[in-house]
């Protein structure tokens, strides 16, 4: 891979920068210069939070319902299987995150190996 | 490895409190959780023909992991700039009440808004966790040398990561791929739920995930921002309604 292959074009970084950096950025400068004027346990904020954690549940929701890339080649069922198993587990050994990423996985691979 | 007591004489050094910051980094299952994330990141950016710079970029300076996987997932499968632009725009939205409610965990009387900017750009849902985790046990005229420690190493990992993966990716398979992408998702519900203490953080996570698929029939283009504005709505209502009850 030559050094030129690794920068890429100048227009993909172009690209990236509208349509990645600016608008993540907008909404962080907005939380910046909006946020001085709030306080901690306002009502607002309890809102706002509110919608941030539901809108991340939907990001969440859409990677597993209209997933990516390599992800799309697992059944759906077999998808939605891995993040019940991986959740149940999760509640049972007291919320912890690594055994219920570790369930979902093994759940995942287990079952695209026994589909064949 | 604790935090130091928050009379210690360990954080009288902004210096000293930038490198707690950075070691707590290998305080937290996230860090993992990050890392094989950005792995995924970095293969996906190899299969869908960007180059390495680019996929370095896109970490440095998008730094949202769903936001990453939503522009290299729209623009590989043929979207225009405008649409991906949307897309990204709509899943960002949730940085904005991140950082409104991140920041004012660092700021003291004196604080000025410029001082805040690296930690503005470092909220990010991982960040967003550990600071509400973390920063109790920090002395407050220290938080931000802290986050932007804890910031500086989280970044690092995760370049690293993209690094890898995108050199793994000629040799990854198929299923082993897919492994890779599911760990957003589950890493993203975990941890979101791990820190949900109140009934209104439950609420707008059950119902943000059960409505979203309702929103996408609408296929407005909208859908994340539907969805996330309803649930977000109700779990305040019942976080309202237990109040007036109390």
């Amino acid at each position: 891979m030559s050094f030129a292959q690794l920068i890429g074009d100048w227009h993909a970084l172009a690209v990236l920068f509208v349509a990645g950096v600016i608008p993540n950025q907008i909404w962080r400068m907005l939380g910046l210069w909006f946020g001085g004027g709030i306080d901690e346990g306002s009502e607002l904020l309890v809102w706002v939070r509110a919608v941030a954690t539901a809108i991340l549940a939907g990001v969440i929701a859409q990677i597993v319902v209209e997933p990516p890339g390599a992800l799309a080649s697992v059944p759906d069922l077999l998808r939605y299987g891995a993040v019940a198993a991986g959740l149940v587990v999760f509640l049972l050994t007291r919320r912890s995150i690594f055994a219920g990423v570790v369930t979902g996985e093994v759940f995942m691979l287990a079952g695209t190996w026994w589909l064949g | 490895m604790a935090l130091p007591p928050l009379d210690s004489p360990q954080w009288q050094s902004p210096w000293r409190a930038f490198i707690w910051g950075l070691r707590s980094i290998t305080q937290t299952i996230l860090t993992v959780v990050l890392f094989v994330t950005y792995l995924g990141i970095g293969a996906l950016a190899h299969d869908t023909n960007f180059s390495l710079a680019w996929a370095l970029a896109s970490t440095l300076f998008v730094w949202a992991g769903p936001a990453q996987i939503i522009l290299i997932t729209t623009l590989g499968s043929g979207a225009t700039i405008i649409q991906s632009a949307i897309a990204v725009t709509v899943s960002a939205i949730r940085l904005f009440p991140m950082v409104v409610s991140v920041l004012p965990l660092m700021r003291t009387p004196t604080t000025k808004r410029r001082e805040l900017f690296f930690a503005a750009h470092l909220t990010a849902v991982t960040l967003w966790v550990e600071c509400h985790r973390f920063l109790p046990q920090v002395p407050r005229e220290r938080r931000i040398a802290f986050v932007h420690g804890l910031g500086f190493g989280l970044v690092s990992v995760c370049l690293t990561a993209n690094t890898i993966g995108y050199f793994l990716a000629a040799n990854l398979t198929q299923t082993l791929g897919a492994a890779i992408l599911l760990l957003t998702p589950l890493s993203f519900l975990f941890s979101t739920a791990r820190n949900s203490r109140e009934v209104a953080d439950v609420v707008a996570l059950v119902l943000g995930v059960l409505l979203y698929p309702l929103a996408a029939k609408m296929n407005s283009g909208l859908d994340i921002l539907v969805s996330g504005v309803v649930a977000g709505t109700i779990a305040y209502g019942v976080h309202w309604w237990r109040e007036v009850r109390a």
